[in-house]
């Protein structure tokens, strides 16, 4: 196992320690509670949690993750489909329900996210599909009294090779329902013969997201339904003093005012009628003791803790004795910002709540989470809670979140209809959980050759782990999310020393978000590979490539993106072009980017060329389309984006102070995928991971080199 | 009561003046095709045509809209226009999360209606209002370009 799955594969440990099943082998039998497998009573052909076959020949494929538009469901939907033995014409999706069956092993409980979903499945969902086609091949040779060997598949039908005679799946559903599991492991294919895997599918999801028909949580209608918004306390950990609703109620439409300990919900019969009425209250906070915190509050803390203690979370020969008898010395700090995730679709959440049961409909990366929060919130047993996980408007972390859930079940307990919440672009903005800020200190040392030597890093900001899943803390008070890009890195480094300071941010809770480690990390050793170069008076290619020593993945994906990106040549007056490399979720990428710098400081990003080795690709468009889209995410972080505090509250509050790259300033992307045999490593958050280190090394090249985030804001 | 022309059909409504039309279309009408996405008119996911222009319908009281008619994602099906906007969409994938895509194809739609060969420049001028947080914009230009090379 290579380095950089180190975070991963103890997150593993620690679910196998928490009850961890196997999915695929999932025993049948008993109902289990919460699957829809079991909801269907006409006897139909569920193996495992993944696959269902009725005798009408619906073939249904469950999903363990949720799309949010990284193709996931196409991508194991193929995975499934290709064991099988159905076309993808032939199947329907759903939406896996929250159940145990569903855990991501990587993550340890059932979650989208972190770039695991196609490392986790790749076997399982195999497996789950070959599983079910050997049980039906079996019922169709015990049918014919024939030798299963002499009985092959095809796009859903079983045939007997040496009559022709031919069954469908679903023609075998009940007597395949009634054998037992395969006792031993089932054959996978050989790649070599995929129809599906490594071959270019379109999207499932694409024409209902193209004609408007698709569903995603806001869509959601009930009977009954009642649209409600919300206003929360601005201050973090504020609460609720008093409402004034007496002009709300007069707002044509408006139904009720609901209040719960830090926020105010106002229902109408429409979400016009929810917003005039929320507009028309008078509320008092208590504002409680992060009023007075600002950003400058939360930088100093962080650039205090440069100085003084802090934990070792990696130490590699003796870095900081290299580094005193090291020829050249560099030195650089590095800031980063909080940041929101400003989703397409806001927040919200529907949800109806009766005696007996409660019915959630939701888009949400943790569904068990988001269902047992409601369960703990209405009392009801988790059993009575139903999750219907919906097609999701952008996740990028924030629906990794399930409070929105909690708060939706504290309001929707207190009336008798369905209530759908629906916060404002504002209250999404303002109310959000952040990435963290972070400040990062390095000290490089070179021999005289211009070699680095050694490395020594501090780590300074919160540990999101630590709220998030503390379990997974590591003993010594280490994030290993932090560890992501510093501890591994493309490069043969002698020695290395990094250390931690946890600093928690005042006044926000702070959040996964795209790329999560990743996208902070590499910005930084990037960044300082590219100072470390131009110390050593070395082209950043050159450089690079001559430390990729024991990488020839990281070697070959920096060749293959100078080459295909003209690397050293002429750029017009004002460009500038950079690199960054880097080995994070399993997958290598090299970027080459294009700048242009204005006198008048703006910059537009020209160019952008990828080179990707993610492993064994499971749908090939759907990789370049991740990197494509996670570039553009991670530019306009890079570029512009920026959270900032006063008193206590977040000021950006829409697209027009939260400014998102559009695309007249997106720029032209190639991606060239390099053929692998080697295990599927994830590809979801290495586009935004590259982005602003590639940007920042462009910049850089330009003649000034920029080490706080976003690159165009007023701290750069 | 206003009467409002949408996708071809007239409706009845009863709803506050300044009501802004997406929420007419979404919540009084049930057409949730066209998207909240900021509410301000800065992102382009509620893009809607109005008398076949490309407009903001969270930004635009229900009153202004008068008998002009009123077209959603819903009522683009038997249009020759987007329904090769449709295929150009398909052909290439161009949709992630798929939330702004309705209103990012609506601005296409009406692009390419009123300057069927545009500019890149022209795209981009037409386009820039819509937000896409996925980062889908090489492929929604690329599919552009793609309907004006094939009408």
């Amino acid at each position: 196992m290579e380095i950089g799955r180190i975070a991963l594969s103890r997150r593993h440990a620690l679910a196998g320690a928490g009850g961890l099943l196997l999915a695929a082998m999932l025993p049948r039998g008993p109902a289990r509670a919460g699957t829809r497998i079991v909801e269907d009573q006409t006897g139909p052909f569920a193996p495992n949690a993944f696959v269902r076959i009725a005798p009408d020949d619906g073939i249904t494929l469950i999903l363990p993750n949720v799309e949010m538009g990284q193709g996931i469901y196409t991508g194991e939907a193929m995975l499934i489909a290709e064991e099988l033995d159905v076309g993808l014409e032939q199947i329907q999706i759903e939406a896996a329900p929250p159940d145990d069956a569903y855990v991501t092993k990587l993550i340890g409980i059932q979650a989208t996210g972190g770039s695991t979903s196609t490392i986790a499945t790749w076997t399982s969902l195999r497996e789950a599909g070959a599983v079910a086609r050997t049980l039906l091949v079996r019922a169709a040779a015990d049918r014919w009294q024939v030798d299963p060997a002499s009985c092959q598949t095809e796009a859903g039908m079983v045939r007997h090779v040496p009559t022709g005679r031919t069954l469908s799946y679903g023609e075998l559903a009940v007597e395949a329902a009634a054998l037992p599991l395969p006792a031993g492991p089932v054959a996978l294919r050989d790649p070599s013969t995929f129809r599906l895997i490594g071959h270019a599918q379109h999207r499932l999801d694409g024409p209902a997201k193209v004609d408007g028909t698709a569903v995603f949580g806001i869509d959601i209608q009930q009977p009954g339904m009642k649209i409600g918004t919300v206003a929360a306390c601005p201050v973090m950990g504020g609460v609720l003093l008093h409402v004034d609703d007496s002009a709300a109620r007069r707002v044509p439409g408006v139904r009720d005012v609901l209040t719960i300990g830090n926020a105010v919900c106002v229902v109408g019969d429409h979400y016009w009628a929810a917003r005039k009425g929320l507009e028309a209250l008078t509320i008092t906070w208590d504002e409680g003791v992060n009023a007075t915190v600002s950003t400058g509050t939360v930088y100093n803390q962080l650039h205090e803790a440069l100085q003084g203690p802090a934990v070792v979370a990696h130490a590699k020969g003796d870095a900081k004795g290299a580094i005193a008898r090291a020829a050249i010395r560099v030195e650089a700090v590095y800031q980063q910002p909080l940041l929101a995730h400003a989703t397409m679709e806001p927040i919200n959440c529907t949800i109806h709540v009766t005696p007996e049961r409660c019915d959630i409909w939701v888009g949400t990366q943790v569904p068990m989470r988001a269902r047992d929060s409601a369960a703990e919130v209405t009392g009801l047993p988790k059993e009575k809670v139903f999750l219907h996980n919906q097609y999701i408007g952008g996740g990028f972390g924030r629906r990794l979140e399930h409070e929105y859930v909690t708060q939706a079940a504290q309001f929707a307990r207190q009336v008798s209809y369905p209530l759908k919440i629906i916060w404002s672009r504002e209250e999404d903005l303002t109310l959000d959980r952040y990435r963290p800020a972070y400040v990062d200190r390095l000290v490089g040392g070179l021999d005289a050759h211009g070699n680095l030597v050694a490395l020594s890093h501090r780590i300074v900001g919160p540990a999101v782990v630590a709220r998030w899943a503390p379990e997974a803390l590591l003993p010594n008070g280490v994030d290993d999310d932090l560890l992501l890009a510093a501890v591994e890195t493309p490069y043969a480094i002698p020695a290395m020393f990094l250390d931690y300071a946890r600093r928690e941010a005042p006044g926000v809770v702070t959040a996964w978000w795209r790329g999560v480690g990743g996208t902070r990390g590499v910005f930084v050793i990037e960044s300082f590979i590219d100072e470390l170069a131009a110390a050593a008076k070395a082209d950043p290619v050159a450089f690079r490539r001559r430390m990729t020593g024991d990488h020839p993945r990281a070697r070959a994906v920096l060749d293959l993106a100078a080459e295909k990106a003209e690397w050293g040549s002429k750029l017009p007056p004002g460009g500038g072009r950079g690199v960054a490399l880097q080995y994070v979720f399993g997958s290598y990428l090299a970027t080459v980017m294009e700048v242009e710098m204005s006198d008048g400081g703006t910059v537009l990003v020209r160019r952008a060329v990828v080179a990707a080795d993610c492993g064994r690709v499971v749908n090939p468009d759907q990789v370049v389309a991740q990197i494509e889209g996670g570039l553009i995410f991670g530019l306009s972080a890079a570029l512009f984006n920026e959270v900032t505090l006063e008193n206590g509250r977040v000021r950006e509050k829409n697209f027009n102070t939260y400014r998102v790259l559009r695309m007249n300033e997106s720029p032209a992307i190639e991606v060239h995928l390099i053929d692998s045999a080697e295990d599927p490593g994830g590809i979801g958050e290495t586009g935004t991971a590259a982005a602003a280190a590639a940007a920042a090394n462009a910049m850089a090249a330009t003649g000034r080199r920029y080490r706080r985030l976003p690159l165009t804001g007023t701290q750069a | 009561m206003l009467t409002l022309q949408v996708n071809g059909a007239a409706h009845q409504v009863d709803v506050p003046d300044d009501m802004p039309l997406l929420w007419v279309l979404r919540d009084v009408l049930g057409l949730p095709g066209t998207k909240f996405g900021c509410g301000i008119g800065e992102c382009g996911a509620c893009t809607v045509h109005v008398d076949g222009r490309a407009v903001r319908a969270c930004s635009l009281p229900v009153v202004l809209v008068g008998d002009r008619p009123v077209t959603t994602i819903e009522g683009l099906a038997d249009d020759q226009v987007a329904t090769e906007v449709s295929k150009a969409w398909l052909e290439i994938d161009v949709v992630q999360c798929g939330y702004c895509q309705p209103g990012q194809i609506m601005a296409a739609v009406a692009l390419l209606k009123s300057n069927l060969h545009p500019s890149d420049d022209e795209v981009d001028q037409a386009m820039a209002g819509n937000i896409c947080r996925c980062g889908t914009y090489r492929r929604i230009r690329a599919a552009i370009r793609n309907v004006a090379g094939a009408v």
